[in-house]
Formats: structure tokens, C-alpha cells, sequence
């Protein structure tokens, strides 16, 4: 359970250009739920994930997880139980490193680094195995950097490495939105089976509607810092793209881009 | 064969503080301009025990220790206070010189008739008269094969993993649940360290210390790294520590020729940024050429 009590949080505090984006700004998660986020541009949802994790400072309000108040942790210790894809597949990976490399970082996340070997012979296999999965050969190039894969390679990297150790919940920052539309059809995919295989409870912004009414089991639109649509279970399946498209436009309208 | 002897062992006293720049130039990504504070701190930590008679071997452990202590430092300032990275190294390399003054005691201090790692009885009891000369070179090789193999070793273990990943990617960092700065004060501790313990070996091989010879230390290093690395950036079996060591070696013998053109050694430092300048330019056209093409 992930719960957001009356957070606030300001832009530019003190100056004329002071933004005050969340006031008040309640949300409560349930373990398992798959959150699909939709919004126009400036309406939150990112500063919604960065204030989760840490990346920003919080100008107001609680975040607990599992009964755990979070606020005052740094973002390093949140991350334990978080983890996170970002919109550009660089963020997820180090380039200069070998896919080897990096899938042991990733390994040992929650782990002590040490002076222990870094990448342990006995787990190689296992890292062929989760790489195989993805269907994309990276299992025979386990000693290639991974700053020559493509970006949709990357991405997928990504998305195992934050999802190779214990974590409660995956944020998932319009992760597709960087990808072809082909591969972000095979991210999607993807995400969807890791998911449900670990049970992960998962917040993901997106702009592609599809994805959130396909995958989401909840759905919420956001603007200006307000959660303006929240559907769920029953009513959340008989909502459509089209009509979700409609309400988007709508607020779209009303700010006049 | 005299000059040949001169660029290895100068060769290889640099490239030893030349592998800690390349952890923060090259691995870390962070300019510290602390080593040219560092050097010299090992080299008065050196003169200074070793006229309270002192082991010579053990200043070597005292001076690396001394170096990391100064690289945590260096890395507080950058981590803790949130100064520029370049600004934190000149802070530190600035108010080294002043503690080096107070460890040495005086600006220059003679250890000429002490032993030291190169010159003591126990050598003097089995070397043959023709071998002596050799001995500098031979040490100073194996001192640096150590660090080497050792800085390679650290690179492969976890926390060495950490350390290039905070170089390639410090999002990653944290979203393994690490502290970032921590892994750079680690990696500017070891930097600090290396540079210490060049500076504590350069002193035992001339025999004094002297408060400006850290002056340059960072042009020195930085052009070892970038002359080495991109001489051997396509091959593949060279490990970059390697490619470093052969960097310094190959920048001593530059400056020496250009030395040895008839520039009076007064001209040493200009030589040292002249080339070093040339270098840069030359591996950026390089970088850029290839881009083109």
C-alpha cells in the first residue's frame, strides 16, 4: 500500500514565478494495482513520481509505503523497494559497461557492494535465462557495451534491471514514450508480464491512452495537480479509449492548447 | 642509457599518481585538481618520518593513508557542502600546501643522508656496485605493477562496479539504493591516495623535498590519461591502467626531447603545459573526426 497524504508542493517558492503545483494532493494505492496515469503536459504526473521516489524535496504532506512513513528518507533508500524505467532508456543502464556488467549491478541491488567479485560466474546462467526472455539475442552478447544496443535494448534492460531484485513497487516514468511504436508495443508486453509475475504494485505514466485503459487496472487523469478522473475494478473496464480521449480533450480545451 | 634510466624512473613515478587521476578524470568523470596538493603531501609525510628514522617501507603505507585522508576531504567539500567539483579540488590543493609546509616543517627539507626504500644497508649488504643504478628503476617498476594489479583487482570487485557506474550513469546509483556521493569519496579517496604515494616514492628517489614540486602535478597526470587512452582506445587486450602507465612514459619522453632541444629547465612547467596542450587539442580533432565521418 502506497498512500500520498495532502502533499504539497511548491515551483519557485518566494519569487514571482511561484507555482503551487499539489495542495492538499490525496492518493491511496493498494498493493497489486497496476495505476495507469494520463495527463497533459505540466499536470503532475511526473513531480507525482519524483516526490515518491525522493527526487525532488516535498514542501508538505506524508508519503508512506507499507505503513512506513518515507518523506524524510534520501532517494537512494527509498529506492530498496522502488524501482524505476525511465523515459529515456539511457538512465536505466551504464554505457560504458558490458551487459554482464550490468545486469550484476543490478543483481546485487539491496546487497552489500563490496570487495567481492563483481559479477558472479554461478549467476550467468540465470542472467542468460532473464535475457533470453526478452527475445532480443542480448544473451549472446552478454560482453558488448550496452551503449551500442538501441534504445528499444536498452529499454528493456532497463526494465529487467529494475526489476531483478526484491521491489515493492515499479514506477514507470512514460517509459515507452522514447520507443518506435513497434517497440514500445514489446516493452508494454513485457512490463505487463513482469508485473503480474512478481506482483508488483506499479504506478505508470504514459501518454499512449491504449496502454493505460489495456494495461491499467486503474486509471487516473490529472491536471493541474488534481486527480480529475480515478476509475477502477468495474468501472474502469467499461471505460473506453474514445471516452477517455473525449474527457483529454476536454481539459485541453479549457487551458486552450 | 643515463637518459633512458631518467624518463622510466620519472616515467614511473608519475604514472603510479597518473593511475589515480585516471579514476577521477577518466572513471569518475570528476577534475580533481586536489593531486597536486596530494603529491607533495605524500612526499612531506615521507621526508618528514623518515628523518624521525622511520622505516622507509612504512611511509609508503603513511603517505597513501595521508592521500585518501585528503581525497575524503577533497570529496566532503564536493558531497556534503555541494561545491563545484573543480572548486572543492582547489580549495583542498590550496590548503594542502599550507599543511605540507607544516609537516615538512621548511620549504625544503634534505633526507639525503637517511635511507630511504632505494638506498639503505640492507641493499647495501648483497647488491653488486654495477646493479645499484638499476635499483631505483626496478623498484619504482614493482611499486607501480603493485598498484596497478591492485587498482585492476578493485575494478572488478563490487565497489569497484559501484565506482564506474557512478562515472557512466549516477541516476543508476541511486536507483541500486547507493549513496552517489559516498562512491565518489570512495573513488577520491583511492585517487588521493595514489597520488600520495607517488609523491612519497618521488622524494626517496631525489632525496629532498621541496614544496613545489606538487606545482603541475595534475597537467602531468591528465596528460599520461588522455595520451593513453587515446593511443589505445581500439585495442582491446590493453587494459586502461596499462594504457596510462604507457602514457607517462611516453609524455617524460616528450618533455625530455623538447629538454633536451636546448629549452633551459627553467622552461620545464611551460614545456610541460605546451604539450599537454598539443595533446588535448589533438585527441579532441581525433574524436571530433571520427564523428564526422
Amino acid at each position: 500500500m502506497l498512500e500520498l497524504q495532502s502533499l504539497n508542493k511548491y515551483y519557485n517558492p518566494g519569487t514571482v514565478n511561484e507555482m503551487c503545483l499539489f495542495r492538499d494532493f490525496n492518493l491511496q494505492i493498494p498493493d497489486h494495482e497496476f495505476v495507469a496515469v494520463v495527463g497533459s503536459n505540466g499536470s503532475g504526473k511526473t513531480s507525482m513520481l519524483n516526490l515518491i521516489c525522493g527526487s525532488i524535496p516535498l514542501d508538505g504532506g506524508k508519503i508512506v509505503a507499507n505503513g512506513r512513513d518515507i518523506s524524510n528518507l534520501p532517494d537512494y533508500k527509498r529506492n530498496k523497494r522502488i524501482g524505476r524505467v525511465y523515459q529515456n532508456p539511457a538512465l536505466g543502464t551504464c554505457p560504458n559497461m558490458t551487459i554482464l556488467e550490468n545486469m550484476s549491478l543490478a543483481d546485487n541491488k539491496g546487497g552489500r557492494f563490496n570487495l567481492r567479485r563483481g559479477t558472479n560466474k554461478a549467476r550467468i546462467s540465470y542472467y542468460k535465462e532473464l535475457l533470453q526472455s526478452l527475445n532480443l539475442g542480448l544473451e549472446e552478447k552478454l560482453h558488448v557495451k550496452v551503449g551500442s544496443l538501441s534504445g528499444g535494448q536498452r529499454q528493456a534492460m532497463a526494465l529487467l534491471m529494475c526489476t531483478m531484485s526484491e521491489i515493492e513497487f515499479l514506477i514507470l516514468d512514460e517509459h515507452t514514450a522514447a520507443l518506435d511504436p513497434k517497440t514500445a508495443d514489446r516493452i508494454m508486453e513485457l512490463t505487463d508480464e513482469i508485473v503480474k509475475k512478481k506482483k508488483l504494485t506499479t504506478i505508470m505514466v504514459t501518454h499512449n491512452l491504449r496502454y493505460a485503459v489495456e494495461y491499467g487496472s486503474r486509471i487516473l487523469m490529472m491536471h493541474e495537480g488534481n486527480i480529475i478522473l480515478d476509475k477502477a475494478g468495474e468501472e474502469k473496464k467499461s471505460l473506453s479509449t474514445n471516452e477517455l480521449l473525449d474527457r483529454f480533450t476536454h481539459i485541453s480545451i479549457e487551458c486552450g492548447n | 642509457m643515463t637518459i633512458l634510466l631518467g624518463i622510466l624512473e620519472e616515467g614511473f613515478v608519475y604514472a603510479i599518481m597518473a593511475l589515480g587521476v585516471y579514476i577521477t578524470y577518466k572513471i569518475l568523470d570528476f577534475p580533481d585538481l586536489s593531486v597536486d596538493g596530494t603529491f607533495p603531501l605524500g612526499g612531506a609525510v615521507a621526508a618528514s618520518l623518515l628523518c624521525k628514522g622511520m622505516n622507509p617501507w612504512l611511509t609508503l603505507i603513511v603517505s597513501f593513508l595521508a592521500g585518501a585522508i585528503a581525497g575524503i576531504g577533497t570529496g566532503l567539500i564536493h558531497v556534503k557542502l555541494k561545491v563545484r567539483d573543480l572548486l572543492s579540488g582547489i580549495i583542498m590543493m590550496t590548503a594542502l600546501y599550507s599543511v605540507n609546509l607544516k609537516i615538512a616543517g621548511k620549504a625544503n627539507l634534505p633526507i639525503f643522508s637517511r635511507e630511504t626504500i632505494f638506498e639503505n644497508e640492507w641493499l647495501e649488504s648483497f647488491l653488486p656496485e654495477g646493479a645499484k643504478r638499476y635499483v631505483t628503476v626496478m623498484f619504482l617498476f614493482l611499486i607501480l605493477l603493485a598498484g596497478k594489479l591492485a587498482l585492476d583487482a578493485y575494478l572488478k570487485t563490487r565497489s569497484g562496479y559501484l565506482l564506474r557506474a557512478a562515472g557512466d550513469n549516477e541516476i543508476l546509483v541511486t536507483s541500486l539504493a547507493k549513496d552517489k556521493g559516498f562512491v565518489k569519496i570512495t573513488g577520491l579517496a583511492i585517487a588521493n591516495a595514489f597520488a600520495a604515494l607517488a609523491g612519497c616514492v618521488y622524494v626517496q628517489m631525489n632525496g629532498f623535498f621541496e614544496i613545489s614540486t606538487g606545482t603541475g602535478t595534475i597537467v602531468i597526470g591528465l596528460a599520461s590519461v588522455i595520451i593513453g587512452t587515446s593511443l589505445f582506445k581500439n585495442v582491446s587486450f590493453i587494459k586502461p591502467t596499462t594504457a596510462v602507465i604507457a602514457g607517462s612514459l611516453l609524455y617524460k619522453w616528450c618533455v625530455s626531447r623538447a629538454i633536451r632541444f636546448g629549452l633551459p629547465s627553467n622552461d620545464l612547467k611551460l614545456v610541460t603545459s605546451v604539450l599537454f596542450l598539443i595533446i588535448l587539442v589533438f585527441s579532441e580533432r581525433k574524436r571530433r573526426g571520427k564523428k564526422n565521418a
